[in-house]
């Protein structure tokens, strides 16, 4: 059963004086269950896909439909974890957590339980009633799991959600978001840009290529999990997924070295 | 740690020490005329009389709280205060909803904005002859005056601080099933509070301000007006026990202020306290 259908999905941004193919002619049909990661150099649209799934902007032509449904906006059905976490500052953790449930209407006791099984599920509560910004990096990312995992959403979107923690802090964090999804079978559509990263969590890799945006390659991780990055199979991926991303980075290098684009 | 605090305390009390004792040594030793800069001591004096009850307890006037509180000082003091915490509440009132307003509306703000930048310029004192004229003698123009020193700092810093909202938390919010009823007041308004509140402070200043210069021109109590009174009858010491109850005054009220927006920003992470 697919969870997620991508269909002709075209994004184009007007730029001064230029138009911008951010996606072009994508096509993906993601199961239910499914981890994907979506690969790519910055620029190649994989955020700007990820967006397009959360709804918080619309494909130029195509559509997306999520458990059958058209995204016509973002919505609780598909909780989006951010790289910057997006914690509401002047909330204590347990009040974050727990936000996703007010705002649905969830009775106060039913939303005060809930909460803790997630805090307690995800190593908080002790943190209940601290504020975000006393938290490490690493601790406010699980929370911002624990928020999203809140909604009960059959889909989770992950922007580069490990991106900005240290090395040792990101693998635990990757651990555990593997237990969660093994245990909740979620849906989880994954962007980053780190190659072992992809590996290390994915069923299924999507490359995507420099402007415009379009699948690359689509490949099916087969390893069992948990999976040893210096093992022989994961090192024939790497370089596989090195050489393929590498070619998208170099065209995103001459772009900008003939002055198309700044970022 | 608190061998340090002592030890600041007394370092910052050695300057004014120092200026207090040269100040009594010209007094004293008549350099200066005392009707034109009156001795420490001599200030302290009338400081007390000024803060003391005019009559001597007599429980048939009421109760022993209510003649501790009958000096004049006490009750300028406490005239000034009503004042200030008026004329903010109202000017306060006004400024927040339309700087919500135009802080979240392009078209409220496209409507609302010139008129703003015409009379923000314009001082609360300039307002004097008009606020005469409008509500006469007593507390309304006072109180119309110091609404205006509040209104125009809360306005701008709300304005700016709904403008600042950083867009990602309106992004998680929206994620997170949040309509834009929910997501104005627990996600723009919070996150504009910060700001908020500095206007706040400002406003509270300003209304301190503006409510001795108003007490010299519209009322006939409070510390404003006191001070002006004493002018009248050469009492140098009087005028300069008004001053520095007006000080300390102002002072309290910036520190409550402090206080109270620490509290309600204990989660923010820049704090200077």
């Amino acid at each position: 059963m697919s969870d997620i259908l991508i269909n002709h999905v075209y994004k184009r941004f007007a730029v001064p004086g230029n138009e911008v193919v951010a996606l072009k002619d994508i096509n993906l049909d993601i199961a239910s269950g499914e981890f994907v990661c979506l690969l790519g150099p910055s620029g190649c649209g994989k955020s700007t896909l990820l967006n397009a799934i959360a709804g918080f902007s619309h494909p130029t032509e195509g559509g997306i439909t999520v458990g059958g449904r058209p995204v016509v906006a973002p919505g609780p059905d598909r909780g989006m974890v951010f790289q910057e976490y997006a914690l509401f500052p002047w909330m204590t953790v347990f009040k974050n957590v727990r936000f996703g449930l007010e705002v649905k209407g969830v009775a106060n006791d039913v939303a005060d339980a809930r909460v803790r099984e997630l805090l307690d599920m995800l190593g908080l509560s002790e943190f209940g009633e601290r504020f975000p910004k006393d938290l490490s990096g690493g601790m406010r990312q699980r929370v911002a799991i624990a928020r999203v995992l809140a909604l009960d959403s059959p889909v989770l979107l992950m922007d580069e959600p490990f991106g900005a923690l240290d090395a040792l802090t990101r693998r635990s964090l990757q651990d555990e978001l593997l237990k969660l999804w093994a245990r909740l079978g979620k849906t989880i559509v994954f962007v980053t840009h780190s190659i072992e990263e992809a590996i290390y969590l994915a069923d299924r890799i999507v490359v995507l290529t420099y402007r415009p945006g379009t699948v690359k390659r689509d490949i099916r991780v087969e390893m069992p999990r948990p999976r040893d990055a210096a093992s022989p199979e994961f090192n024939t991926l790497k370089r596989e997924l090195s050489r393929l991303v590498s070619e998208e980075q170099q065209r995103h290098e001459a772009a900008e070295r003939a002055g198309l684009t700044t970022d | 740690m608190r061998r340090n605090t002592w030890l600041a305390a007394l370092q910052g009390a050695v300057v004014p020490l120092v200026l207090l004792a040269i100040w009594q040594a010209a007094s004293s030793s008549g350099l200066v005329n005392a009707k034109i800069l009156p001795s420490p001591v001599a200030v302290a004096v009338r400081w007390w009389a000024y803060l003391a009850p005019a009559e001597p307890y007599d429980p048939a006037n009421g109760g022993y709280i209510a003649w501790l509180f009958s000096g004049e000082l006490i009750m300028d003091a406490m005239g000034s205060l009503y004042r200030v915490v008026m004329g903010f509440l109202v000017g306060a009132i006004l400024a927040l909803p339309m700087g919500l307003a135009m802080g979240a509306s392009r078209a409220a703000f496209r409507w609302l904005n010139p008129l703003v930048e015409v009379l923000r310029p314009i001082p609360p004192i300039a307002y004097i002859p008009l606020s005469i004229l409008w509500f006469g003698l007593g507390n309304p123009p006072a109180i119309f005056l110091i609404s205006l020193g509040a209104f125009f700092p809360v306005l701008v810093n709300t304005i700016a601080g709904v403008r600042q909202v950083d867009g990602i938390y309106l992004r998680a919010a929206r994620n997170l099933g949040a309509g834009p009823l929910t997501i104005f007041r627990r996600v723009m308004l919070p996150a504009a509070t910060p700001y908020i509140l500095s206007g706040v402070r400002i406003g509270i200043g300003t209304a301190f301000i503006v409510v001795i210069v108003s007490e010299m021109i519209a009322v006939n109590n409070g510390l404003g007006f006191r001070i002006l009174e004493a002018r009248e009858y050469f009492w140098s010491d009087k005028i300069i026990a008004g001053m520095l109850t007006i000080g300390l005054l102002g002072l309290a009220i910036d520190s409550g202020v402090t206080r109270i927006n620490n509290h309600l920003l204990r989660w923010h992470r820049g704090l200077e306290h």
